[in-house]
């Protein structure tokens, strides 16, 4: 019962959401020649990536904007981007979603974060692979970035524990339900995530 | 004999004298078993192990933020930092992903010799897996052998790269330089040479009684738990799940070439074992039939650009490295140094589930069923 990206797609649907966080309003662009019509989205990457190529100081990091998938739940090109689908889902349905991939047969690969920092988001992505027949999920939630939550979903694969407590580690992305959400790879001690975009040096002295 | 939970077993070991008397035994950091510095917490009943904790992080080192400041090409070498015993494999993710993103084309004597320097990486790889392991287990002299066989394919990498662990070889677009006569030469003589050791390796090693007395039956790793941990490489194939980055998400030039993919059902220690060593088999295949068809052509593609500056968007690349999936996902922003690096490692995902496993195990085969997996811990802590 290998399933097919498209099955997938349309089981995934109902828990997808395109934006379900109110964007904030984004960076002030440096003055550039006016974007005819902005469709949201793409307006928006366009102002940033210039944003970011006139200030050329690298820390803070070069704002970007997250690439939004332009629906919810899209099939990709593998050749072109590495997975076979990529979906968009309110955090609260991240265990629904591992629960449908767990069904199917599914192997967890990775869960990480992404700091959105220009844009106020965190960004976590599970990825899964399908041991039988190499088909690739990207699962993708996005969360306020300072009072990022999100249900664990190591209760339905374990392995996810590890992989959690690690964007923990490096984000400060808090997984409610967590059996034992400690430092992984980080001292016991740390109070700082080194993959925030706005982690200096000093902030882990 | 009753597997306590968690908080039933570390709560215990206060009651000495008590019917459940346990203690809490450090296996690690500095345990020659464990090849490197990873310690395990195991909270013992005698001799059987109630709960086993992995602590993780000694050698951490950050690479992914190490990523976040570096340009595309200065992140290269620290690909082959990660599980320096199969580089070639992390190289290629890395160098696979960039070209993916800014579709950069691979001439295809470039892609050739790639498959022909990783699967000779892979075999140099579970050569030290190998006698790591049986050393592990009582067995001093196979690491010998291993490492002799082991030397010959260093020296032919060395030639062509320079490096003898840490190999830097692939660039985006294709290789640093071509191969000389020499190697293709040498790695034409090594694969015989490499079939007629596996035949007395398997007589003196595969086929003792004594080692498949510890390794039988001991270990049991289920494909649901495979699927549940994200288990890879001869882990999952040890399982009976055919799964091989190579054939799943074929990268590179696999396609051209005919190989298996060895698979055993039972999911012990001893399959894994013994997909390591088809493996090797399976490897000279690929290099005898890459050496044979070499095309002549360039070895990098012209037209790369100096600088890299992948389009905005997210990237993932797979490789079947010597352990299992290594996955890299790339979020790049548009500039010449990538917004997000994610390394996804097999050693992690192989490791977490030993805590499942080793459960009501005894210690000394706990220590086998470690060797089993193969680790390589600055893999797991990047």
């Amino acid at each position: 019962m290998s399933p097919t990206a498209e099955q997938l797609a349309a089981e995934l649907e109902p828990l997808a959401v395109a934006d379900f966080i109110p964007l904030p309003p984004p960076p002030k662009p440096a003055p550039v020649k006016p974007v005819a019509a902005p469709a949201a989205p793409a307006a928006e990457g366009a102002a940033a990536a210039t944003a970011g190529a006139t200030a050329p100081t690298p820390v803070p990091a070069a704002p970007a904007t997250p690439p939004p998938p332009p629906k919810p739940v899209q099939i990709c090109d593998f050749a072109a981007k590495g997975v076979n689908l990529d979906a968009c889902v309110r955090p609260a349905e991240v265990v629904a979603a591992a629960q449908i991939m767990l069904r199917h047969g599914f192997a967890i690969d990775t869960v990480t974060g992404v700091d959105w920092m220009a844009q106020g988001l965190m960004e976590v992505v599970y990825d899964y692979f399908h041991p039988l027949n190499g088909l690739r999920v990207a699962i993708r939630c996005r969360l306020a970035r300072d009072a990022g939550e999100v249900p664990t979903i190591s209760g339905v694969f374990q392995g996810a524990n590890w992989h959690e407590r690690e964007t923990n580690d490096f984000f400060g992305i808090r997984f409610t339900g967590h059996p034992n959400l400690t430092p992984f790879l980080l001292p016991e001690d740390a109070t700082y995530h080194p993959l925030r975009k706005d982690f200096t040096g000093e902030s882990a002295q | 004999m009753k597997v306590l939970s968690k908080e039933e077993a570390l709560a215990s070991p206060h009651s000495i004298g008590g019917p459940n008397e346990t203690f809490v035994l450090n296996l690690g950091p500095q345990h020659p078993a464990t090849h490197g510095v990873l310690r395990v917490k195991l909270v013992m009943d005698g001799e059987f192990i109630q709960h086993a904790e992995c602590v993780c992080g000694y050698i951490h080192r950050m690479h992914e933020k190490m990523g976040e400041n570096r340009t595309y090409a200065q992140f290269l070498p620290n690909t082959s930092r990660l599980d320096y015993l199969s580089a070639m494999q992390y190289t290629h993710a890395w160098v696979g992903v960039v070209e993916r993103a800014c579709k950069i084309e691979v001439p295809q004597r470039a892609e050739y010799i790639r498959v022909i320097t990783s699967e000779l990486n892979r075999i140099a790889s579970h050569l030290v897996g190998w006698g790591a392991w049986v050393m592990d287990l009582g067995g001093l002299t196979p690491i010998l052998y291993a490492f002799d066989d082991r030397e010959k394919i260093l020296d032919l990498l060395e030639g062509i790269c320079g490096a003898r662990l840490t190999f830097c070889y692939y660039r985006f677009g294709g290789l640093v330089n071509d191969v000389d006569d020499n190697f293709i030469q040498g790695t034409k003589a090594f694969v015989p040479y490499m079939r007629e050791r596996l035949k007395m390796y398997k007589a003196f090693v595969t086929d003792n009684i004594i080692l498949r007395k510890r390794i039988e039956g001991i270990g049991m790793v289920s494909q649901d738990m495979c699927r549940r941990y994200g288990a890879c490489g001869p882990v999952i194939r040890g399982s009976g799940i055919a799964y091989d980055v190579r054939k799943a998400e074929p990268y590179s030039a696999y396609r051209d070439f005919d190989f298996d993919i060895p698979v055993y059902p039972q999911g012990d220690s001893m399959t894994r074992y013994l997909v390591r060593m088809d493996e090797i088999e399976q490897s000279l295949r690929i290099i005898e039939q890459a050496i044979a068809k070499l095309p002549e052509g360039p070895f990098i593609n012209p037209k790369v650009p100096r600088s890299i500056k992948p389009p905005a968007g997210d990237y993932t690349y797979a490789t079947e490295a010597a352990r299992g999936r290594f996955l890299i996902r790339l979020v790049s922003n548009g500039t010449d140094t990538p917004y997000r690096v994610k390394l996804r490692t097999p050693c992690l995902s192989n490791l977490s589930l030993f805590e499942e496993a080793s459960q009501g195990m005894m210690l000394a085969d706990a220590i086998a069923f470690m060797g089993s997996l193969d680790l390589v811990i600055p893999d797991i802590d990047r």
